[in-house]
């Protein structure tokens, strides 16, 4: 670099770069040598990584998180059923349906999951049986298994948490083409169907994918109520074994891999459900338009 | 010539504020009628009434002959529940300002909704139709695009081609050219000439003084929530104190 103004235009094809950005190498060194220590203290530490590798594909292990994948996978639908019902519910017309909504998210959104999981599980304490008395009847005790229990207990409180996200992204939607649609002929509940709903998917499903997430980590509290998830599994390993650091790590790796699988599809499907809506730019020529911009 | 829309006395509040205070007005079938009248002076509610968006206070509002949004039922008159509103709504088109098109839709697709959806028509054949919509408003090419890819004035057209999708025996037009560029005014005037020029009863709420005088049969003007003048297109131009027109057209 010369210390002189370099004369006009004699700056025409010179190479550009970027500036000096020496605040990232600092930080990239710390985080580096941050990494190698932790990666360093684990390897080093007493763990049996030959115990980790065994029993990563232990079958008890995979029958653990199956059943935590199931559980997820029921509860999360449970949740959604329940939230939308309680989200649209919720902004009815009827003061009494209104309150009925309000009532459920205040309930289980106030009572500690792991107090839910517990009432639940013991129902047979204040209903004994269940049914239609005289037709069919079952003891709550024979029906509420850890199963049925940990289903209803996580998928009824996710309701109460997802009806407040879907009813912000029904709120948050478009009140001129909800007018559009009334005056093209449609009923309330083909608006809702045909116009709000498809709109609020784009904008519900980061924090619905945000909750799944949740739900896949959460489900291991389902322990308690002796559910046969992977933590769960993975406790009775180790009062066998006594390897108590190398069962949890193996339900870490499988927790993370999942996650990272579940984030990978998140971004799948908000790219697909932006499809529309992501391409701003008024009468702008769209199909070259790289996705995700 | 029968009555399309007759109103008398029509009054309407917000809160304390009485937007329309004692409207009377007829419009024949196949008129086209130009409300005008400065900021506030509810012309924009005054349509909006017309297909329920908004409910009047008081008053008696017959559209295509029909009581607009009660029922008259043993001396007392029952707003109308969700089911037949929406039929009755059928009878009138809306474009809108903001054109409020569906924006998880394309093109098409917006136009074709409400006879599928509504009417229950063949998706098929509704599409047929549809694109023969967007053809007569000159989107022919844009039936597979989403209404964020459009400028303002092809997103009225395709706005318009929906409305008259439906085959309304009224369409309504609230300012349908105030949320345009200049340069694209045009292009959406020129569109509701052809359907003006095709007999369908119009309503135009317009700042558009020129095309007011062209395209409609008769004006009306409303000032302070009533109709201060009313007649004839060019004669209402040429007669109407200039000054008042003048200005409210600022």
């Amino acid at each position: 670099m010369t210390a002189a103004d370099p004369t006009l235009e004699s700056l025409i094809g010179v190479p550009r770069s970027e500036p000096m950005r020496v605040g990232r190498i600092v930080v990239g060194v710390a985080v580096a040598t941050l990494v190698v220590f932790m990666v360093r203290a684990f390897a080093l530490g007493e763990i049996e990584w030959s115990w980790v590798a065994r029993y990563l594909t232990a079958y008890a292990i995979l029958v653990g998180f199956a059943n935590t994948l199931i559980m997820t996978a029921g509860a999360m639908a449970l949740g959604i059923a329940l939230g939308l019902a309680a989200a649209l519910m919720g902004l009815s017309e009827d003061p009494t349906t209104r309150a009925v909504a309000k009532g459920y998210v205040w309930f289980f959104r106030g009572i500690p999951i792991y107090l839910q999981l517990l009432l639940w599980f013991n129902l047979a304490l204040v209903f004994p049986t269940l049914g239609i008395p005289g037709l069919a009847e079952v003891r709550t005790v024979d029906a509420m298994t850890p199963f049925l229990a940990a289903l209803l207990g996580l998928g009824v409180c996710q309701g109460a948490y997802t009806a407040e996200v879907i009813r912000a992204g029904i709120l948050s939607g478009d009140v001129g083409q909800i007018e559009a649609a009334r005056a093209v002929g449609m009923r309330r509940g083909q608006v809702m169907r045909h116009i709000v709903l498809p709109q609020t998917l784009r904008i519900i499903a980061p924090p619905i994918g945000n909750e799944v997430i949740g739900m896949l980590k959460h489900s291991s509290i389902a322990a308690v109520i002796g559910y046969q998830e992977v933590m769960h599994t993975a406790s009775m390993l180790h009062f066998v074994n006594n390897r108590v650091i190398e069962m949890l790590i193996v339900c870490s790796i499988w927790y993370l891999v999942t996650v990272t699988l579940l984030t990978i599809g998140q971004s799948l499907v908000e790219r697909r459900l932006g499809r529309s809506l992501g391409r701003r730019t008024a009468a702008a020529p769209v199909a070259e338009e790289g996705a995700g911009a | 010539m029968t009555a399309a829309i007759r109103a008398r006395g029509i009054r309407k509040s917000f809160g304390p504020v009485e937007v329309l205070r004692g409207i009377d007005l007829d419009v024949a079938e196949g008129e086209v009628l130009g409300l005008i009248g400065p900021s506030g002076s509810g012309k924009s509610t005054l349509l909006r009434c017309l297909n329920s968006l908004d409910d009047i206070d008081d008053g008696d509002l017959r559209v295509n002959g029909e009581i607009v949004g009660h029922v008259w039922e043993k001396g007392r008159l029952r707003r109308m529940d969700d089911r037949r509103l929406a039929e009755q709504r059928r009878g009138t088109g809306m474009v809108f300002q903001r054109f409020n098109l569906f924006a998880h839709m394309t093109v098409l697709e917006n136009v074709v909704c409400g006879p599928v959806r509504v009417l229950g028509r063949d998706r098929r054949a509704a599409c047929e139709a549809g694109r023969a919509h967007l053809a007569r408003v000159g989107l022919a090419d844009f039936c597979e695009r989403y209404p964020a890819e459009l400028s303002g004035g092809q997103q009225q057209r395709v706005a318009i081609a929906r409305a008259i999708a439906m085959d309304p025996k009224i369409l309504l037009f609230d300012e349908p050219t105030s949320a345009l560029d200049p340069e694209l005014v045009d292009e959406v005037l020129t569109t509701m000439r052809d359907l003006a020029v095709q007999g369908r009863t119009m309503v135009v709420v317009t700042h558009e003084l020129a095309f007011a005088r062209d395209v409609c049969d008769r004006i009306a003007f409303l000032d302070g929530g009533r109709v201060v003048e009313t007649g004839p297109a060019p004669a209402f131009f040429a007669v109407i104190s200039p000054h008042r027109v003048v200005q409210f057209d600022c």
